[in-house]
């Protein structure tokens, strides 16, 4: 397939409510808690997140740098070394099976076939001393049967679709002879290589150019759409989030927040730190500001979180009673939008206000 | 201001949205062009003069031979003020790395020279550019390959100051990297942590406060501040206004953030393929792009709002992402430029002021 000619099926932007009620579901997260065990103490990294995602569905976490993402991500595969980190609670069910509970072989199978993760830092996950063409042939080799030609016939098809020139030359270079952003789509293809059903994808176009970045988005939206894969996304781009995502999940210390449509999540949030987080994006399509707004105060320190609502500390709309208790995750108007604040009306009036 | 009231900024239609907004509110304008003023008349404190960067692409095991060479930079001609922000974008493995590993010597350019204060660092011995290097730091694209991992954050941080003797007493290198990682939006307790107990944009800030601790006079920022979220970049991007003004630091900001980049940069150079194929005041290049590639790459900047992004037309650039190793003849982005005419696949365009200060490689505009 030539690049950035990625075949879009008409008629179908994204699923639409009805749709996805009735296409099964394909993870579902239950108060997962993964805590790490450190001489300076226990640090709570995620610390009971639920989340459900349907088959062809996209999903994208975003939150603070340090709130948990990656921990919660590499715990679905069971990826966070122990010690010092632990899985400590819930569950995570893959279809009809608790990934918590499967052998270390059983597991390392779904890692291979059914889950496949792009990670944040590229040179994290390549071997600097194999070539990128053994990277990629090896795992087709070993999960799907295939002989060395056609994982290579492979390997060329996948470099040529993340839009990398000259691939049957480039498989015999090594991982310090590529860009940044090459990486990164070497782990892309790599995660496209066994066709799994669900991509979990940790910053997959921060290295990227917005045109690269459009037709790598472009391709994996494509096959949500025609092979019903399943993706989560970790961004921290509010403009991939808006294009791409169903549904929206905000986190903040080791929580989420808020979670509901792109459209509630822009347009209507409820909670203070999505309100402040929208806001200190600087926008092409606003007039230049002569300063952004960063949400006031430090990051909380996730080793030592009082009783109270997390944000508090750093909250414009905090009351009496944040201090000491802490808001459970509620919906809004008995919908699909949930958000964790005892002020969250006042804080979706205010924004009501301001547009 | 409390944090939660609102910006101001004010919603606009869903036809404007898509256009690049420039309006600018008079506090920021303001200013921007008094800081605009004064950079345009200072010295040049960087100057790249046809700069060229070949690797030799070698096979063969046992007779390794060269059968190819990748251009990663072809050619290219840039200053860089005393004070001044230049931004630098293009497409992934277009060279932008490669300029800025050039310019730390990280690399030994196959051609041109490279000017810092007036002298060449090409040919610059060990002694006088390790004596430089203490004015030139760099921010690293990937923090996870760039911090050593066996080192604790604080000694991190505090390595090139003893290596400069900037600070020769301990205590006050302690209070430095306090003060650096408080800078950099870190709790001081992670003078203690290793980089891997850390997450990515944890780990960036990391090299944020490495690269500010012997006080520079010129900092490559290599995508440094991609990974962080949305509000620690804004406080990134704070910090390093203030550093400019304070100091007047001098950066060169690559990015593919061209949100950001509008935001921080004074003048904005677009690559492609090995070379410099826009520069323009960044106003003037974001207002009125000039070269099919800038427009392509303005065109698919996607924006923070779910009913504007799906409901517009993403037009992805055609064609295949063309190899440094056997660039197209004539203007290298001919194979995808939807205005390319027959004497582009023959014609090297020249590079042309079309308008004060505004320079673009395209010989049909
Ligand atoms: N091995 C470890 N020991 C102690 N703390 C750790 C360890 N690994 C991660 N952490 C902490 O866990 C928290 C969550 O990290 P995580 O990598 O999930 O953040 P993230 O949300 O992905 O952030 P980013 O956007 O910066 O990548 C961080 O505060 C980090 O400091
Ligand atoms: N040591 C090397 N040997 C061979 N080729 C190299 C080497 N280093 C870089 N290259 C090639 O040079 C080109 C430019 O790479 P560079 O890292 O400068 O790109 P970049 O503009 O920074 O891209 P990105 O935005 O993806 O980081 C790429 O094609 C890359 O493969
Ligand atoms: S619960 Fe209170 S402190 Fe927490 S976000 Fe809401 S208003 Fe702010
Ligand atoms: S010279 Fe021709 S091919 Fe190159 S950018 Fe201009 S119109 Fe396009
Ligand atoms: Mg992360
Ligand atoms: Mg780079």
């Amino acid at each position: 397939m030539e690049a950035g000619q990625v075949k879009r099926l008409k008629g179908r932007p994204y699923s639409t409510d009805d749709e996805r009620r009735e296409v099964s579901r394909l993870l579902k997260i239950d108060s997962l808690q993964t805590y790490f065990f450190s001489a300076a103490g226990v640090v709570k990294a995620v610390d009971g997140i639920s989340l459900d995602i349907n088959q062809g569905e996209t999903i994208a976490i975003v939150g603070e740098s340090g709130c948990g993402k990656s921990v919660s991500a590499l715990s679905i595969l069971r990826l966070v070394a122990d010690p010092p980190g632990r899985i400590i609670g819930g569950s995570i069910r893959f279809r009809d099976r608790d990934l918590l509970k499967l052998s270390e072989e059983e597991i390392r199978e779904v890692r291979g076939k059914d889950i496949a993760m792009v990670f944040q830092e590229p040179m994290t996950s390549l071997n600097p001393v194999l070539t990128i063409g053994r990277q990629l042939t090896e795992t087709m080799e070993q999960h799907l049967d295939m002989t060395h030609d056609q994982a290579v016939a492979r390997a060329v098809e996948l470099l040529g679709m993340v839009g990398i020139s000259d691939p049957a030359r480039r498989l015999r270079q090594y991982p310090h002879h590529f860009s940044g952003g090459m990486r990164q789509r070497v782990m892309i293809a790599m995660a496209l290589c066994c066709e799994p059903k669900l991509i979990i994808a940790d910053e997959p176009t921060t290295a990227l150019d917005v045109t690269v970045q459009a037709q790598i988005l472009e391709l994996m939206k494509d096959l949500t759409q025609r092979l019903g894969v399943a993706l989560i996304i970790i961004t921290h781009n509010l403009g991939i989030v808006a294009r791409y995502a169903d549904r929206v999940n905000v986190m903040y210390a080791g929580r989420i927040i808020e979670s509901g449509t792109a459209h509630e999540i822009y347009h209507h949030p409820h909670h203070p730190y999505t309100l402040a987080l929208l806001r200190s994006v600087p926008r092409m399509d606003q007039p230049r500001r002569a300063r952004l707004d960063p949400v006031e105060g430090q990051p909380p320190d996730l080793s030592r979180l009082g009783a109270g609502c997390s944000f508090h500390p750093r909250c414009g709309f905090a009351i009496a009673r944040c201090a000491s208790q802490s808001p459970p995750l509620e919906r809004i108007d008995g919908g699909d939008h949930l958000a964790a604040c005892f002020e969250a009306d006042n804080v979706a009036k205010s924004m009501a206000r301001s547009s | 201001m409390t944090p939660m009231e609102p910006t101001g900024a004010v919603r606009q239609s869903a036809e404007a949205a898509v256009q690049v907004s420039t309006v600018v509110p008079d506090v920021a304008l303001e200013h921007r062009r008094q800081s605009e003023r004064r950079v345009a008349l200072a010295p040049e404190l960087v100057t790249i003069r046809d700069l060229k960067m070949h690797f030799p692409v070698i096979e063969g095991a046992l007779f390794s031979k060269e059968v190819a060479r990748v251009k990663a930079v072809d050619g290219i001609n840039l200053t860089i003020r005393k004070g001044e922000t230049l931004g630098l974008v293009g497409e992934s493995g277009c060279g932008k790395t490669t300029t800025g590993r050039c310019i730390l010597r990280l690399e030994h350019p196959t051609g041109g020279e490279i000017l810092f204060d007036g002298k060449n660092l090409v040919d610059l011995d060990q002694k006088s550019m390790q004596a430089l290097r203490q004015k030139i730091q760099v921010i690293f694209q990937d923090p996870y390959s760039s911090l050593n991992p066996r080192m604790k954050i604080g000694e991190i941080i505090s390595e090139p100051m003893k290596v400069h003797g900037t600070e020769p007493n301990k205590a006050a290198r302690d209070a430095r990297v306090a003060e650096l990682l408080r800078l950099c939006g870190l709790d001081p307790k992670f003078a203690d942590r290793y980089p891997h107990e850390m997450s990515g944009g944890q780990r960036q800030r990391v090299g944020i406060a490495r690269a500010l601790s012997v006080r520079p006079e010129f900092i490559i920022c290599d995508e440094a501040i991609s990974a962080l979220d949305v509000s620690i970049q804004a406080q990134i991007i704070n910090l390093l206004e203030d550093l400019r003004e304070q100091f007047g630091l001098t950066y060169l900001f690559i990015a593919h953030d061209l949100s950001v980049v509008r935001h921080l940069c004074h003048r904005v150079a677009v690559m492609y393929l090995g070379k410099i194929v826009e520069l323009a005041d960044c106003d003037e290049l974001y207002s009125n792009p000039l070269h099919p590639y800038t427009q392509a790459l303005l065109a698919a900047v996607p924006v923070p709002d779910p009913d504007l992004e799906r409901a517009r037309a993403h037009r992805i650039v055609k064609g295949e992402v063309p190899s440094p190793m056997n660039p197209p003849k004539g203007c290298v982005f001919h194979p995808r430029c939807p205005l390319a005419v027959d004497c582009c696949a023959k014609i090297v365009p020249e590079f042309r002021e079309l308008r004060p200060g505004h320079w673009v490689a395209c010989s049909v505009i």
